[in-house]
């Protein structure tokens, strides 16, 4: 063991209160597990999002379609990453996939995310853009042309008839792909609820709470890179459509705010052995990232904005920037739901008898930097993705010479 | 010849042929009766079911003092980190005060708490050591949740890591309500109490056991009738950590207090 290692975990022992069993002094799951959970949310989220245009057919969403399932697939690459970066041997990761074991919920990892991956997103992708790559390749200079001729998979059937199938066979995959989404992270959510030793995780509620929060994080996601997408092409809003998105939005962070009630006023009312360490859990380590951060600023006060927003017939200037704020608080407020679950329940001893401390480092593989990394990496994917991809308003383009 | 006098005659006898005598047979009726309660394990070579066994471990509480003992022979014997963080088997002493406060701390550790005496306390109600280590379950979570299967149970009944297999997600650490798992530095894989399978396996008692001078720890197959383990059982009142999780564990023990998680 390496004299820095041991050095910062002695400095961690002075900062242990009450009694924790020795070997729990460790914080196994570092700040790239509670980047991971984030970022799969934003997929199902922004991919439900991007399902109410499909399958339910609300028409004012529309303009975010494509943006919505971009920003899903750019999530999704990414997504993996934090947990290889994670384990202490990454180089065996493809045991996970190529000898799972079956009883063990983090073993359907490889199967969820092929599935999503393959079978939802990139076959959502591909069909929505078939049609737009053809005309591509025929416009795009050489190096880019070819990029589009594969990417097209080398069809070239431009005919009304041809993109008629490529709506009926992306309506079949949304269908499909709602439940996949639901499966994507409420799995994410079994993997921490299904854990019996640990009571603050330990809950059938946790993969709903999941969801909820999921899609409440991928809406506001797909809301924000949509207003700063318009606000970069100096195009404007499109009113309806934002309004009709924060409406979602709003009553999707009713929902979760909800459900994450009735979880905490279920295990307070029950009372159970726990509930004492977990009571002083909340008060000495979580205050801060859970009732200010997740429960005031990340869900009250951008419910508040939402309503003064919708209720006070506020001029388009000032709703965009009150929903402008509303969905960075909002972020904010998931991602510390995400860390309260995550850390927090690695911070007190399963003797209910003690508290840890976890202590992020700077640099490191685990640190914050990395986790800052992997938080930039699905934008700068993002951004690719938007610029070789023609986001709707300039498929109209595309469309109307053609 | 009355009493006295065949007492007298008898001195010689009584005072010194049986001391040696009966010690000495005495320890090898022991070590004889500890093999068997290893499991009778025969010598590498020849034919060993698993099958046949069922490794367990009992602990008399009231029988530890608490000497560190066993935790410094099993950081030896297996190669754990000699510091704070890592056991496969650590001492809790509890103190328990008579308005109901209760105070634990891990003795096996260099912090200053581990190292003082007891406290001059008149208000001291009970206290007790309780030796702690992996629980070997019937029902491993950790098991049930290695995404690899690098964890697993054998069929002798004892819970082991594949080091050559462990990913190092620590999916198993998270899932063990008993903190017995730790990280291992070095090799960068999950890792935790083997009952010294290597030990075991050849007829040997584990480390801890091995070493205990007050016989607190109890080594022995769950399937063989003469076992030590079983007669322990058969003796005493005894009781498993956290029943309620229904992990089933194989590690027994008697005279435990409520107080103890």
């Amino acid at each position: 063991m390496n004299p820095e290692s041991t050095a910062r975990l002695s400095e961690m022992l002075t900062q242990v209160t009450g009694f924790i069993y020795p070997n729990e002094i460790e914080i196994h799951w570092s700040i790239l597990i509670v980047v991971y959970p984030y970022i799969t949310g934003l997929v199902a989220g922004a991919f439900i999002l991007a399902s109410l245009e499909n399958v339910f057919n609300v028409e004012e969403v529309r303009p975010t379609y494509r943006l919505a399932l971009l920003t899903a697939l750019s999530f999704m690459v990414v997504a993996p990453l934090p947990l290889l970066m994670h384990l202490g041997h990454p180089e065996r990761f493809y045991e996970i996939l190529l000898a799972p074991n079956l009883t063990s919920a983090m073993a359907m990892f490889g199967f969820v995310y092929g599935w999503y991956l393959m079978g939802v997103l990139l076959l959502e992708v591909w069909f929505e853009f078939r049609r737009d790559l053809i005309i591509l390749a025929q416009r795009a200079p050489a190096p880019m042309r070819w990029v589009y001729r594969a990417a097209s998979l080398y069809s070239n059937d431009v005919s009304a008839a041809g993109r008629a199938f490529d709506d009926q066979a992306i309506r079949i995959i949304t269908i499909v792909g709602i439940p996949s989404a639901f499966l994507l992270h409420g799995y994410v959510g079994f993997i921490f609820g299904s854990v019996k030793a640990n009571p603050w995780w330990s809950s059938v509620l946790i993969p709903i709470v999941f969801l909820m929060s999921a899609i409440v994080s991928g809406i506001a996601l797909v809301i924000f890179l949509y207003m700063i997408l318009a606000a970069l092409r100096k195009e404007p809003v499109d009113m309806r459509c934002l309004d009709t998105m924060t409406s979602y939005l709003f009553y999707a962070v009713i929902v979760d705010f909800t459900l994450e009630a009735l979880d905490f006023t279920h295990r307070l009312y029950e009372s159970e052995e726990s509930v004492r360490i977990l009571g002083t859990l909340i008060r000495q380590k979580l205050f801060m990232s859970l009732i200010v951060l997740q429960v005031l600023l990340g869900m009250l006060v951008p419910l508040a904005i939402l309503i003064v927003a919708k209720w006070r017939k506020l001029g388009d200037d000032g709703r965009r920037l009150l929903y402008f704020t509303a969905v960075i608080l909002i972020q904010l407020g998931i991602f510390s739901t995400r860390w309260n679950i995550v850390i927090g329940g690695q911070l007190f001893s399963k003797s209910f008898r003690g508290l840890m401390a976890y202590k992020m480092e700077i640099l490191g593989i685990e640190g914050f930097l990395t986790a800052l990394g992997l938080l930039v990496l699905p934008f700068v994917v993002l951004a690719v993705l938007i610029k070789v991809l023609p986001t709707r308003p300039l498929v109209e383009e595309v469309h109307t010479p053609a | 010849m009355n009493k006295r006098e065949f007492l007298k005659s008898m001195q010689g006898l009584i005072l010194f042929f049986p001391a040696a005598g009966v010690l000495s047979a005495l320890g090898v009726d022991v070590s004889a009766q500890e093999t068997s309660g290893a499991g009778a394990a025969p010598p590498p070579g020849a034919g060993y079911n698993p099958k046949d066994h069922l490794y367990g471990m009992g602990i008399e509480i009231d029988k530890c003092i608490g000497c560190n003992r066993c935790v410094e022979a099993c950081k030896a014997e297996n190669d754990v980190p000699q510091d704070d963080a890592h056991y496969r088997t650590w001492v809790e002493r509890y103190v328990i005060k008579k308005d109901g406060e209760v105070s634990v701390v891990n003795i096996s550790g260099s912090a200053a708490a581990a190292r003082e005496g007891m406290p001059e306390d008149t208000d001291i109600l009970r206290t007790f050591f309780v030796p702690k280590l992996c629980n070997q379950c019937v029902n491993p979570p950790c098991v049930q949740v290695c995404p690899v299967g690098a964890t697993f149970s054998t069929e002798d009944g004892v819970v082991l890591v594949d080091a050559n297999r462990c990913i190092g997600c620590s999916y198993c650490i998270q899932a063990c309500p008993y903190g017995a798992r730790y990280m291992n530095p070095r090799t960068k894989t999950a890792d935790k109490c083997t009952f010294c399978y290597h030990r075991v396996r050849q007829g040997l008692l584990p480390a801890c056991v091995e070493v205990c001078p007050t016989q607190a720890r109890v080594f022995g197959d769950l399937r063989s009738k003469a076992s030590r383990l079983v007669r322990f059982a058969r003796m005493n009142k005894i009781h498993v950590l956290k029943p309620a999780l229904n992990t089933e564990p194989k590690v027994y023990y008697a005279q435990l207090d409520g107080e103890v998680r």
